[in-house]
């Protein structure tokens, strides 16, 4: 309980505390935002080690009554996919204001609060159990974003931070509209309660499958707009590789690493659970956009000249994965999206970060500027090596797991009437090799032949800090998977049977029943013990 | 013949009772007029008085919480939605009666400022007037009122070209429209025989008329209101006053004379046009066959689109405050399609959030002018690391008028499409929330620049006395706080239109 507060409200404390520093007592900011950062991570710890992963519903819940004409409150609570996620944004953040020692120059400790405000925002998408709260927390996360990369990016900065600015707020201003609606007929149709308006995300859950198709439809889209652009699928990317290329080392593997499955998870939580109907009437459109997403970003990515846009492009390509795992809607599927979203946050977070090193070193990422780094760079290579076959999706790494799960997810859908998404988002996985394998031997390999890269250094210590916390989990999901699959095992299993249960009337797995926790009334927490065992 | 008097004598006292505030004000005016001609010297004397008068006024205003009355023989009439409207007045008044205390141009560009906060008192009478003007004689004398005031403030710093232009084109555009508005007025009355908006009502609910005549009446008098809320098409007047004017006069005019024209525009429509017999789900229970709904649909579409698309292309930073204040209007606008119980009260809510976000641009605006002399968004460079407070304010100033959480803004943003969705008009609330992004774009342009250019070489630092720090931090943190929290404010705005639906 008290665990998922200090992840949460840590952070905004720690960005509060940071602006009565002195601006030119750069070590102590620094050194106490990474002391912030790790105190979470430690919290969000705790929070993993007590989460029963058994219990498919929401845990920690709390609730507080905030706005009352409009039944919002402050409902928290997590299950095993928000876990993981909150997870891979505690483990994230501390490398990243690591590694913003050498890529920030100038007004670090604005830079530092806004990583924490950041924090806060991300940890509270997860978290929210309100539409209100949610909407909330989603549009927190915009100005922190806005100004790292306006303020610290890169030549073309003001040009990519508008972009992202605007792209997302058409997204998330006409999701507004359709959570207002929501909540408001779910208010006054279904729950003739007083107000005439709910942002009770679990009571509209419940309700949701009796929403009349025709307006399941138009909210999914509205839904689905802001999700596909912040995930982003194709057509909606094209804000992603300035975005990314602009932003600072750090952005950019927050970006990568984190506020990207913020648009994953919004269509598992709100698109699939709200609008299931909805979301098998539109499953083989979105699902024909991630396939699409997996070839068209696999083969701009080879085109680049640019490693961190290839890098870029490689994100367009490895989300289509995840979203195509998300509707092919069975359980193998989800889970794998949900593996690859925290997959795809290391290794991609860890190429950006390799990135960054050698544009430290060099200040270009022109790939034809390099060539033979692996004699200088020994170390270097090896940890770029790894990142780079994790991204490959090469067994025994951890992208493999994701890809093949939603691949198998996607074949074996009962939703997705045709192999041939399958067919065509396998042919990606080849691609991937190409491109970045490509990309690595010509950075990497061959003779050192341009002077300026004779006398490059190799990782420093801390560097390597950054990299081998990330390393480990790679190989560690990359060998055994169970230990973040069987998290989210439950809660995805009921997802799927709540879709099984309308599209062919029997729940397809057998789950453990729990006293309905749900339905919170007070601020008491209630006790989320099993109280009966189905079978 | 005795009793009638007698039956007079008492309403003319109860009538007095309840003018208090409107009375205090006029004190206000009349002693801070006599003390600046004895004390021409002094330079903040009378501001400090209209200040003491304004926070009397507002407490006698405290003291009407929950009184219902006609009062001098229907003319005016005390209700909850009219002390709203009066508060909203009142306390942007005060403000920008603080705020000139800061203003560099108001002090060294004129002779003295005695007048300047006597006309202040003078605009504020007149809103009050309109507030709870329930007569069209009475709705046009408190418009003049207002009007006159505000032409000269306009122009009060007459040694500055582009603000004698301004004041002049105000007073032209000003004529024209009350011109348009009193004839209106006039063939309403030819109509109904009854200037009263209540006895218009009655009448028309019970009489047969003769609907081109009254459609034309309505529109004309529309017009005048739309005039004084800056509605497309009677809009051009606003960037060029707006920039011409002193910005404290720019800010009061923005806010203070918008909210009048939004009171007696809700009070006209629903008073005189409105069935009040019908159930207030139909809001729009027109007693005539005309759509008044659809025509003020119309005017906000096009006022926020108008108002923000042309925003976008704006280099001087009042001028996209005008167009802002435009777009503004629109989605008040938005608030008075709806028209019911929900609608209006969103409105309440928006303004109140509008006033704090937008007084606090404007003064940001001030004290940048005061360091630098200049309203350009390209003189906006740097601003961010030579002023980090202004530039930290400005910006949530700004994400507020865009209507991101968590500011003000968002929340009443929130309300006024909810209650839009409410009554089932979603592609209103589309097009409300597509020009949001556009707005969101000329916003972001301010704040791009302050952080994002000009950082090197950085500027000079700049340094801001205390007190202007502190009406700053008055304005900024209740932005961030009532987006959080704003309960009581809710509470408050649903009380005050009861009167219209209860």
């Amino acid at each position: 309980m008290s665990a998922l507060f200090i992840t949460l409200f840590l952070p905004l404390f720690g960005s509060l505390l940071l602006l009565f520093f002195n601006r030119r007592n750069t070590e102590l900011i620094e050194k106490t935002t990474l002391g912030i950062s790790l105190l979470t991570f430690i919290a969000s710890l705790f929070l993993f080690l007590s989460f029963d992963p058994a219990n498919p519903g929401f845990q920690f819940l709390y609730e507080a009554t905030w706005i009352e004409s409009m039944d919002a409150g402050f409902r928290i609570g997590i299950d095993g996919m928000s876990l993981l996620l909150i997870m891979l944004t505690t483990f994230l953040t501390p490398i990243v204001i690591l590694s913003s020692k050498n890529a920030i120059t100038k007004s670090r400790k604005e830079f530092y609060v806004m990583i924490l405000l950041l924090q806060f925002g991300m940890t509270g998408v997860f978290l929210s159990l309100d539409l209100f709260l949610f909407y909330i927390f989603w549009e927190l996360i915009l100005i922190p974003m806005y100004f790292i990369i306006g303020i610290w990016g890169g030549k073309n900065k003001i040009y990519a931070a508008i972009k992202f600015f605007i792209y997302t707020v058409v997204g998330s201003l006409l999701m507004l509209v359709a959570l207002v609606w929501l909540g408001h007929y779910c208010g006054t149709e279904l729950l003739h309660n007083q107000q005439g308006f709910t942002s009770n995300y679990l009571i509209i859950r419940d309700l949701a499958a009796s929403i009349p198709l025709e307006y399941q439809k138009w909210m999914f889209l509205a839904f689905a707009l802001s999700f596909c652009i912040k995930v982003p699928l194709f057509p909606f990317h094209t804000w992603l590789p300035d975005a990314h290329t602009e932003a600072p080392t750090p952005g950019s593997v927050i970006l990568a690493g984190v506020l990207l499955k913020m648009g994953t998870y919004g269509l598992i939580r709100f698109n699939l659970e709200l609008f299931p109907q909805a979301s098998m009437e539109y499953a083989s459109l979105i699902s024909w956009l991630a396939v699409t997403g997996i070839i068209y970003g696999a083969l701009v990515a080879m085109v680049q000249t640019d490693v961190k846009r290839l890098v870029a492009y490689s994100s367009v390509s490895h989300l289509g994965f995840v979203v195509l795992g998300i509707f092919s809607m069975t359980a193998e599927g989800i889970q794998g999206a949900i593996i690859q979203m925290v997959s795809h946050g290391l290794s991609t977070g860890m190429l950006f970060l390799c990135v960054g090193m050698i544009y430290e070193r060099r200040h270009t990422r022109d790939i034809d500027q390099f060539g033979g780094l692996a004699k200088v760079m020994p170390l270097f290579t090896v940890f770029f090596g790894i990142a780079m076959l994790a991204s490959v999706g090469l067994p025994g790494l951890n992208g493999f797991v994701g890809e093949f799960l939603t691949l198998l997810g996607a074949f074996n859908s009962p939703f997705l009437n045709s192999h041939a998404y399958t067919i065509v988002a396998a042919t990606g996985v080849i691609f991937a090799a190409v491109y970045l394998l490509w990309m690595f031997q010509r950075v990497m390999f061959g003779a050192n032949e341009n002077p300026a890269n004779h006398n490059l250094s190799d990782v420093t210590k801390r560097e390597t800090w950054m990299l081998v916390p990330i390393v480990v989990f790679i190989v560690w999901i990359g060998i055994y998977p169970n230990t973040f699959l069987k998290v989210s095992e439950n809660s995805t299993r009921a997802l799927v049977n709540k879709l099984h249960v309308i599209k062919f009337g029997t729940p397809k797995f057998t789950l453990p029943v729990y006293k309905d926790d749900q339905l919170l009334q007070d601020d008491l927490i209630k006790p989320t013990e099993p109280i009966e065992t189905v079978r | 013949m005795f009793s009638v008097e007698a039956n007079f004598l008492d309403q003319l006292k109860d009538s007095i009772g309840l003018f208090l505030p409107e009375t205090v004000l006029i004190a206000t005016f009349l002693l801070s007029l006599i003390l600046d001609l004895i004390f021409r010297k002094s330079r903040t004397l009378t501001g400090i008085v209209t200040a003491i008068g304004f926070v009397v006024a507002g407490i006698c205003l405290i003291g009407q919480t929950g009184e219902t009355a006609f009062i001098f023989s229907r003319m005016l009439v005390v209700d909850p939605f009219a002390l709203f409207f009066k508060f909203v007045i009142l306390l942007s008044g005060l403000i920008v009666v603080l705020m000139s205390f800061f203003s560099k141009e108001l002090y060294e560009t004129t002779e003295g400022v005695g007048e300047y906060f006597t006309l202040i008192t003078g605009m504020t009478i007149g809103m009050f007037l309109l507030a709870s003007a329930s007569n069209l004689i009475m709705i046009y004398l408190a418009i003049e009122t207002m009007s006159i005031s505000s032409y000269i403030l306009a122009g009060y710093t007459k040694e500055i070209r582009r603000a004698s232009e301004a004041s002049l084109k105000y007073v032209i555009f000003g004529a024209v429209s009350s011109g348009i508005m009193i004839y209106g007025m006039s063939i309403l009355f030819g109509l109904t025989g009854t200037l009263n908006l209540f006895d218009i009502n009655t009448f028309l609910l019970s009489n047969e008329v003769n609907m081109v005549p009254l459609m034309l009446s309505g529109l004309m008098i529309l017009a005048g209101f739309a005039y004084k809320i800056s509605a497309v098409p009677f809009h051009f007047w606003t960037p060029d006053v707006y920039e011409g004017a002193p910005v404290t006069i720019s800010a009061l005019l923005s806010v203070a004379s918008k909210a009048a024209g939004f009171a007696v525009l809700i009070r006209f429509l629903k008073s005189a046009f409105i069935d009040p017999t019908l159930s207030s789900d139909v809001a729009w229970n027109t007693i005539s066959s005309i759509d008044w709904q659809y025509i003020i649909a119309i005017l906000a579409v096009v006022t926020m689109t108008v108002g923000n698309l042309v925003a976008v292309w704006q280099t001087n930073v009042k001028r996209l405050l005008a167009y802002s204040s435009i777009a503004h209007a629109g989605y008040l606008l938005m608030g008075v399609v709806v028209m019911n119980e929900i609608g209006i009260a969103a409105i309440l809510l928006y303004f109140f959030a509008y006033m704090i976000m937008n007084l606090g641009a404007f003064y940001v605006v001030m004290l940048i002018a005061n360091k630098t002399g200049s309203e350009e968004l390209d003189d906006y460079q740097g601003l961010g690391h030579s002023a980090p407070v202004l530039g930290v304010c400005m910006t949530i100033f700004l994400i507020s008028l865009t209507g991101l959480p968590p500011t003000f803004g968002f929340i009443g943003k929130l309300y006024i499409f909810s209650a839009v969705l409410d009554s089932g008009l979603i592609w209103l609330a589309v097009v409300g929330v597509l020009n949001s992004v556009v707005s969101l774009y000329y916003y972001a342009k301010v704040f791009r620049n302050m952080y994002f250019r000009g950082m090197d070489p950085p500027k000079e630092p700049m340094t801001f006395s205390y007190g202007s720090m502190i009406l700053l931090f008055l304005l900024a943190i209740p932005t961030v706080l009532f987006g959080v929290y704003f309960t009581p404010i809710l509470a408050w705005a649903k009380s005050s239109v009861e009167i219209f639906f209860g």
